[in-house]
C-alpha cells in the first residue's frame, strides 16, 4: 500500500525513534511510505488557539501536498496529536466550501488546494493498522508473539476526543485499538486509569505543576496494574511520559521507573525487529528489562 | 419491548459511617427509556433509599449528572440500550456520582463546593461601562451569535467532573465556569473585558491551566465545547488586548507560533527559551524571570542529550522547509487580514457546504 506519509515535528525532533522505528516497520507491512518533506507543523492545537484561519490553511497545505502524491490510498500520520489537530481542520474545511475556497486562495502560488473528498483519508499508523491493514494480515506477520509482556496502552486526548469529530460514527472501536493490537501482537494488555486521559504535555510550559501531575499520577497507575511497558501512539505523550518522568517522580513522590514504548517500536519487535534498531536504546527511561523480556522470547 | 437491565450504582451514606459501596439491582425497560428512568424503577421497586437529583428528565433542568460506565452525562438523557452497549453484553451498566467534586449521598455531588463556586469566580452577569440606554441595549446579531454556544449551558457540572486538570489541580477554574466567562467576554455590552481577561490570565489556575484534553467537549450534552470557549478567551487575551501573563501563556502562543513562521516545522529546543521572552529567542533567554525556569528544565534537557534522543547539533540547529518561504507568505497573508476569519461548527453545523453566508457568521473582528 502507497501511503502520503506525514511523521509530524517531533518524531523527526526530540523523538528520532519514533520516525526511524516506523521507516523499519513499513516495508515489513508492505506499506511504501512517501514521505511529505514540504509540509509543515500541523499546529499541535497552539496555533488553533492563536489563529484559526491560519491553522487551517496550514494543514489544507498538507493535505494537498499528499492529495497530490500519485497512487496513495491516503495519507498516514504517526502523531495523536496530529491526527486530532488535522482532523479539526479538516472537519472546518470540509463543512463550509466559501470558507474553503477562502483558505485554498492562500495556496494559490503553489499551484496547491484542498480537495474535500469522501473517499481521502488522513489516519494515524494506529487506525491504519486494524482498518487498513487489518488484524487477521498484522497477525500472519508476527514472528515474536510478546508473550508475557504486561503493556499498557496510552492514547493520547487527541486521537481519542472529540468521537464526533474522529469519525467514531464509522469506527466506534477506536478508543480500543491499542488494547486489540497488544493481544494481537501477543502481549498482555493492562488495564489501568490513565489509558485514555491526558499527559499534561500541552501544560509543561504553563503549569508545571498540573503537567507533570498528570504525567506521574498516570505512569504510577500503569506500575500499580502491573505495567512492564506503556505504549503510545502520540510523541508528546511519550516527552511527558518517558523525558520528564525523572521528573513526573517528584510530583508524585514515589519511584516510577517504566518504559514507554513508540507504537511503531511495539510492532516491530513483535515483527522480528532488534530492539537495538528501533531505537529503544534512546530513551530516557531504560528499556532494558523490556529487551530481556524480548531477548528471552527469542530463546524460548 | 422491554429488556432485563443489571444496574450497578455506588451507593454511600454519610450518616452510617460506612464507606462507599456497590448495588446491583435488575430493571426491566424498553431500551430507549433512560437510565435515569431505571435508576427510578429501582428506588421504586427495590430501594426506597437511592438517592439521586433529577427533574425535568427531558435534558434541561441539568439535575441528574452522573458518570455510566465511567463517562459523565446525564442520566436522563442517555438511553439503556446505548448504556448496556457501552458496558458490553453481560455485563452491569455502572453508575457513580460526577468526579471532581465531593459526595453527599449516593448519585448526589455537592455541586455547591465546586462548580457553583468557580460560577461565582468568573463575575457570571454583565458589567456594563457608563449609565445605562434609556431603552434596552441594542446589540448586533452577529454578537449574540458568537455567545449563542455558551449561553446553551444549562449547569449540569458534567464537563466539570470529567475535566482531566481539575483532577490532579482542584483549584483549577474549571470548563464550565471558563465557558461562563466567554459568554460575558464576548458580549459587547460588557463592559471589562479586558479586566476580565487579565484576571483569567494571571490567575495560575486559569485560563492557562486548561491541559487541552477535550474531556469537557466530549460530555457536555448541550454542545457548549468548554474548551473551545477557553481557546476563544486566550486568542482574545493574546491577539486582542496583547496580555503577557506570568503563567507564560502568551509567550508559549508566540514562541511556537514564532518557530513555525521562521521554520515552517518545530524546533523544540527553542520553544521553551522562546516562551520565556514572549517569542522572542534573544529576550528568552536574559529575562531575569525566565532563569529560574531555564534552570528548572536543565535536567530534563541533560537527560535528552544523554540518551541520544537529542544530539547538540539538532539543538541548536533547524533546517528550514525547502518551501518555507511559502509557508512565510500564508503567515502574513493571514495574520495581516483586519478580520480573524472563524467559523463555528456549532452554528453553521456539519453540512453547511456551499450555504451562501455560512462563513461570514462565524467571522469576527480582531
Amino acid at each position: 500500500m502507497k501511503l502520503a506519509y506525514w511523521p509530524g515535528c517531533v518524531s523527526r525532533g526530540f523523538t528520532p525513534e519514533l520516525h526511524g522505528s516506523m521507516k523499519l516497520v513499513a516495508p515489513k507491512l508492505d506499506l511504501e511510505l512517501v514521505e511529505l518533506d514540504r509540509a509543515n507543523c500541523c499546529g499541535a492545537g497552539v496555533i488553533a488557539e492563536h489563529n484559526q484561519e491560519l491553522v487551517d490553511t496550514l494543514n489544507a497545505r498538507t493535505f494537498a501536498l499528499a492529495q497530490g502524491v500519485e497512487g496513495a490510498a491516503g495519507m498516514m500520520n504517526i502523531c495523536s496529536t496530529c491526527q486530532g489537530a488535522q482532523s479539526e481542520c479538516q472537519q472546518r474545511l470540509d463543512a463550509d466550501g466559501e470558507y474553503r475556497r477562502e483558505v485554498n486562495s492562500h495556496l494559490g502560488d503553489e499551484g496547491l488546494a484542498y480537495e474535500k473528498s469522501a473517499e481521502w483519508w488522513n489516519k494515524n499508523f494506529l487506525w491504519l493498522l486494524v482498518e487498513e491493514i487489518g488484524l487477521a494480515k498484522l497477525a500472519e506477520k508476527v514472528v515474536r508473539p510478546l508473550e508475557g509482556l504486561r503493556v499498557a496502552p496510552f492514547y493520547g486526548c487527541y486521537i481519542v476526543r472529540p468521537t464526533e469529530r474522529l469519525g467514531f460514527k464509522d469506527h466506534p472501536n477506536r478508543d480500543k485499538y491499542l488494547d486489540i493490537l497488544i493481544e494481537i501482537l501477543g502481549a498482555q494488555p493492562v488495564d489501568y486509569a490513565g489509558s485514555h486521559k491526558c499527559c499534561g504535555f500541552p501544560l509543561i510550559t504553563m503549569n508545571r505543576t498540573t503537567s507533570l501531575r498528570q504525567a506521574g499520577r498516570h505512569l504510577a497507575d500503569a506500575i500499580d496494574a502491573g505495567a512492564d511497558c506503556l505504549v503510545t501512539p502520540c510523541p508528546l505523550c511519550h516527552l511527558n511520559l518517558d523525558m520528564q518522568q525523572p521528573e513526573a517522580q517528584k510530583f508524585v513522590e514515589r519511584d516510577l521507573n517504566v518504559p514507554v514504548l513508540h507504537l511503531p517500536q511495539l510492532v516491530g519487535l513483535a515483527l522480528g525487529l532488534e530492539p537495538k534498531e528501533l531505537g529503544m536504546d534512546k530513551h530516557v527511561v531504560k528499556t532494558g528489562d523490556v529487551q530481556r523480556k524480548v531477548r528471552e522470547l527469542a530463546a524460548a | 419491548m422491554a429488556e432485563s437491565y443489571t444496574l450497578r450504582l455506588r451507593r454511600y451514606d454519610p450518616e452510617s459511617g460506612e464507606p462507599a459501596y456497590w448495588s446491583e439491582y435488575e430493571v426491566e425497560q424498553d431500551p430507549e427509556r433512560s437510565v435515569l428512568q431505571g435508576i427510578l424503577d429501582a428506588r421504586d421497586q427495590e430501594d426506597g433509599s437511592i438517592a439521586i437529583r433529577c427533574s425535568c428528565r427531558a435534558a434541561i433542568c441539568g439535575s441528574c449528572g452522573v458518570r455510566i460506565n465511567g463517562t459523565s452525562a446525564l442520566a436522563c438523557n442517555t438511553q439503556l440500550g446505548d448504556a448496556q452497549a457501552k458496558a458490553g453484553v453481560g455485563k452491569p451498566i455502572v453508575v457513580e456520582p460526577m468526579g471532581n467534586m465531593p459526595v453527599l449521598k449516593d448519585l448526589i455531588v455537592d455541586m455547591d463546593a465546586v462548580h457553583w463556586k468557580k460560577i461565582q469566580r468568573v463575575v457570571p452577569w454583565l458589567l456594563p461601562e457608563g449609565d445605562p440606554p434609556e431603552r434596552e441595549y441594542i446589540v448586533p446579531a452577529e454578537a449574540m451569535i458568537d455567545v449563542t454556544q455558551s449561553m446553551a449551558c444549562i449547569q449540569c457540572g458534567a464537563c466539570v467532573s470529567a475535566c482531566l486538570a481539575l483532577e490532579v489541580d482542584p483549584e483549577f477554574v474549571g470548563p464550565a465556569a471558563l465557558a461562563k466567562a466567554y459568554r460575558f467576554v464576548g458580549d459587547p455590552r460588557d463592559g471589562q473585558h479586558e479586566e476580565r481577561l487579565r484576571d483569567l490570565a494571571e490567575d495560575p489556575h486559569g485560563i492557562y491551566d486548561c491541559t487541552h484534553c477535550f474531556a469537557c467537549i466530549e460530555v457536555c450534552p448541550k454542545d457548549v465545547a468548554p474548551m473551545d470557549q477557553i481557546m476563544r478567551l486566550r486568542r482574545r487575551a493574546t491577539a486582542d488586548y496583547d496580555i503577557k501573563d506570568k503563567n507564560n501563556g502568551y509567550g508559549h502562543e508566540h514562541a511556537f507560533v514564532n518557530i513555525i513562521e521562521r521554520y515552517g516545522t518545530l524546533h523544540e529546543a527553542q520553544l521553551l527559551p522562546r516562551s520565556f521572552g514572549d517569542g522572542s529567542l534573544i529576550r528568552g533567554q536574559t529575562e531575569p524571570a525566565a532563569v529560574k525556569q531555564l534552570v528548572e528544565s536543565l535536567p530534563t534537557a541533560a537527560r535528552g542529550l544523554a540518551s541520544g534522543k537529542v544530539s547538540l547539533r539538532k539543538a541548536l540547529l533547524h533546517p528550514k522547509l525547502p518551501d518555507q518561504k511559502s509557508v512565510r507568505k500564508i503567515f502574513k497573508e493571514i495574520e495581516s487580514k483586519d478580520e480573524r476569519l472563524e467559523i463555528n461548527m456549532y452554528i453553521i453545523g456539519e453540512n453547511a457546504d456551499d450555504e451562501e453566508g455560512a462563513m461570514a457568521e462565524g467571522s469576527q473582528e480582531s
